[in-house]
């Protein structure tokens, strides 16, 4: 009876210990997961901000001034402009 | 030592003398009464526990649980190839509780520094009684984090979003801007404002001694972020349509302008600029007038860009055909006490040549063939007088008054577009029934995919195509908008000059010059409008508009690959017309 009683007793400590680990090895990977989901929304905001930049850099008067002053190009006036389609076109 | 021997043996720590003789009822009273107390007990616990959880679980939660707001983020505005008008991006706040700020000198310093003012200005701030200032709004969220390592006592910061609007000024009135709450203040951040709220979401957490999220409680509600909009603008061409408008009112010194570009097949806006304008991004010094979205919400008398409808319903009704002949000498005529004049005098001018050559006297005579109540339903008909209806604030509906109380000389202004006002979209909309075949296509401000709506069937499309023809004359030599021709492409439009009414008198020295066209002309594609307000020196829409027109279409045909339909020769022969940009 007494040995009953004891190996009922380890059992019990056995469990109670086990549950207490596992509550915190659940808190962990909670914390874990919480952390990656800080991150996927720092990586959204990231992407917005770059989105951002890169609209800013691309915006169309940027592109001419740098065309226009750093490269030298020009729009062909339009004597120098030839349509390329075929004069069939008009029949369209 | 004596020792007893007697009947009776007492052990040494006993005493007859001292038993008591305690009766037994008293010691089970006591045991009665420690069980009383123990039920006593146990009810408080059962009741405190099973039946009025409340109170407990909520001293408890109090102390751990947290319930935490997760934000939702405004939705993007997109043109209609993704590239973003409008975005929003965290930022933080920094706060104080004056009465709980106590820093010393280097601390006022260092946070002076990073929320760039002078610590004076800080301390100012500081020495207020208010319970609670902003010292800085919208930082971005690395300069927040370096005053939180400060760890100042009460000083805290908040979360906010920021609106981005990378194009600027460029699409400033389409794209509007929003308030600091986020609130849709102008454009389509108003029009779109309900669609484009985020709500946010929320969470139950319990929080262990160091702050950190150790578990969920209860249910999560997911933050619901706003919807992204995607803009019928196409961003090159909304910058076509801003850089010429822009040359074109600084060569002429004029006092405003506006320039919209249509879909024809679909009624999808693709560009609308206005001048002036102003940069949403820095809104601090910002009047009304460069606010006001003009293309929508001002009107003006368009002029001769509405002789195309008079003639389109004298044809339609079998009053007049395109070669019917008007006798537009000697160049000017009384109607009632008035007269109406034209620039040239005129002599025989078939119904077409009336539209080429942009003749008053012809139009007039034309609309007075026609019923006042049928000229008004036209009008009506194409839009005029009608609220567009897109959501933007601050539309107009322009004038149109009723038919009954039209006098003659009404009538025949309005043939050739006095008394009567419109704005730019509605012109360009009006439009619509010739580039297409008669009827008038819905306006749309979002992206619309492959389907091309149809709207109320104004003219017959014998009439359209008819028209479209008198309009392309007006744009050949011989016409008054020669400077309209694109090389490689057939144009049609009409120029407008129209006189502006000031203080009820039509004045000689401010003008509205205007061209509505299309293009190419064998199969409408794109619709432009252009309106410039008093230009200085010359003022003809063909001299002031037309050039614009011809500039912002040519860049729009070929930016969206558009055929050519016109035979080679006349590219060549054409007069330099586009000074296209990009």
């Amino acid at each position: 009876m007494v040995r009953l009683n004891l190996f009922l007793l380890l059992v019990a400590m056995f469990c109670s210990l086990g549950v207490v680990t596992s509550q915190h090895k659940a808190r962990q990977l909670f914390q874990a997961l919480d952390v990656q989901h800080e991150r996927t929304r720092q990586l959204e905001v990231e992407f917005g901000q770059l989105q951002l930049e890169l609209s800013t850099w691309g915006t169309a008067p940027r592109i001419e001034k740098i065309a226009v002053e750093k490269l030298g190009m020009r729009t062909p006036d339009s004597e120098t402009l030839l349509p390329s389609s075929p004069i069939g076109g008009a029949s369209r | 030592m004596m020792r007893f021997k007697g009947k009776v043996a007492h052990k040494f720590a006993e005493s007859p003398l001292l038993e008591l003789r305690l009766p037994a009822w008293r010691s089970r009273l006591m045991a009665l009464m420690i069980l009383a107390s123990f039920v006593v007990l146990i009810g408080r616990a059962f009741y405190l526990q099973i039946i009025d959880t409340d109170f407990l679980q909520e001293k408890g939660e109090s102390r751990y649980r947290r319930d935490i707001e997760i934000s939702a983020s405004r939705g993007r505005i997109a043109d209609r190839h993704g590239d973003v008008l409008a975005i929003s991006t965290p930022m933080r706040s920094i706060w104080a509780v004056p009465p709980a700020v106590q820093l010393t000198p280097e601390q006022t310093q260092q946070l002076a520094a990073l929320l760039e003012t002078d610590a004076q200005t800080l301390s100012r701030k500081l020495a207020t009684d208010k319970p609670f200032v902003f010292l800085r709004r919208q930082i971005p969220p690395p300069v927040a984090a370096q005053v939180a390592a400060l760890k100042l006592p009460g000083i805290g910061q908040d979360k906010e979003y920021r609106r981005f609007y990378p194009t600027g000024e460029m699409t400033a009135h389409m794209v509007g801007f929003t308030g600091v709450d986020d609130k849709g203040l102008e454009g389509a951040e108003l029009a779109f404002h309900g669609q484009l709220l985020g709500t946010p979401g929320s969470r139950s957490v319990i929080k262990d001694r160091r702050g950190q999220i150790v578990e969920d409680v209860g249910s999560i509600k997911p933050p619901q972020d706003g919807d992204d909009i995607s803009l019928a603008l196409d961003s090159k061409v909304q910058y076509l349509a801003y850089s010429q408008l822009k040359q074109a009112i600084a060569d002429r010194k004029a006092k405003a302008g506006g320039v919209v570009v249509l879909d024809a097949r679909t009624g999808e806006i693709l560009a609308l600029a206005n001048w002036p304008t102003y940069n949403p991004n820095n809104r601090a010094s910002l009047s009304g007038g460069q606010l006001r979205n003009r293309a929508l919400t001002d009107t003006f008398e368009p002029g001769s860009t509405l002789k195309p409808f008079t003639i389109a319903l004298a044809m339609e009704t079998g009053k007049v055909r395109f070669d019917t002949l008007i006798n537009c000498a000697p160049g000017r005529l009384r109607v009632g006490g008035a007269t109406i004049s034209d620039t040239h005098r005129y002599g025989l001018l078939s119904v077409a040549e009336v539209i080429q050559k942009s003749s008053n006297v012809g139009s007039a005579k034309i609309a007075a063939m026609l019923p006042a109540q049928v000229m008004w339903e036209m009008f009506d008909g194409v839009g005029f007088g009608q609220v567009p209806s897109l959501g933007f604030p601050g539309e107009v509906s322009g004038r149109l008054r009723p038919w009954k109380s039209w006098r003659p000389i009404e009538q025949a202004t309005m043939s050739f577009g006095h008394g009567i006002s419109v704005s730019l979209i509605q012109l360009a909309r009006a439009y619509s029934v010739f580039a297409r075949d008669g009827d008038l296509v819905p306006l749309s401000l979002t992206r619309i995919g492959s389907s091309r709506p149809r709207g109320a069937q104004v003219f017959s499309p014998q009439t359209a195509r008819e028209v479209r023809a008198m309009l392309e004359m007006a744009v050949r030599p011989g016409g008054t908008a020669p400077k309209a021709q694109i090389p490689g492409y057939r144009v049609a439009g009409k120029t407008g000059t129209a006189r502006k009414l000031e203080n009820g008198r039509y004045t000689t020295k401010n003008y509205v010059a205007s061209f509505v066209g299309f293009a190419p002309a064998s199969d409408p594609r794109l619709i432009v409008a252009v309106m410039i307000d008093e230009p200085r020196g010359k003022y003809y829409g063909g001299e002031v508009a037309a050039p614009v027109f011809a500039a912002v279409m040519a860049g729009t045909l070929r930016t969206l690959g558009i055929a050519p339909d016109a035979p080679l020769e006349v590219a060549q022969s054409g007069k330099p017309a586009a000074k296209a940009r990009l």
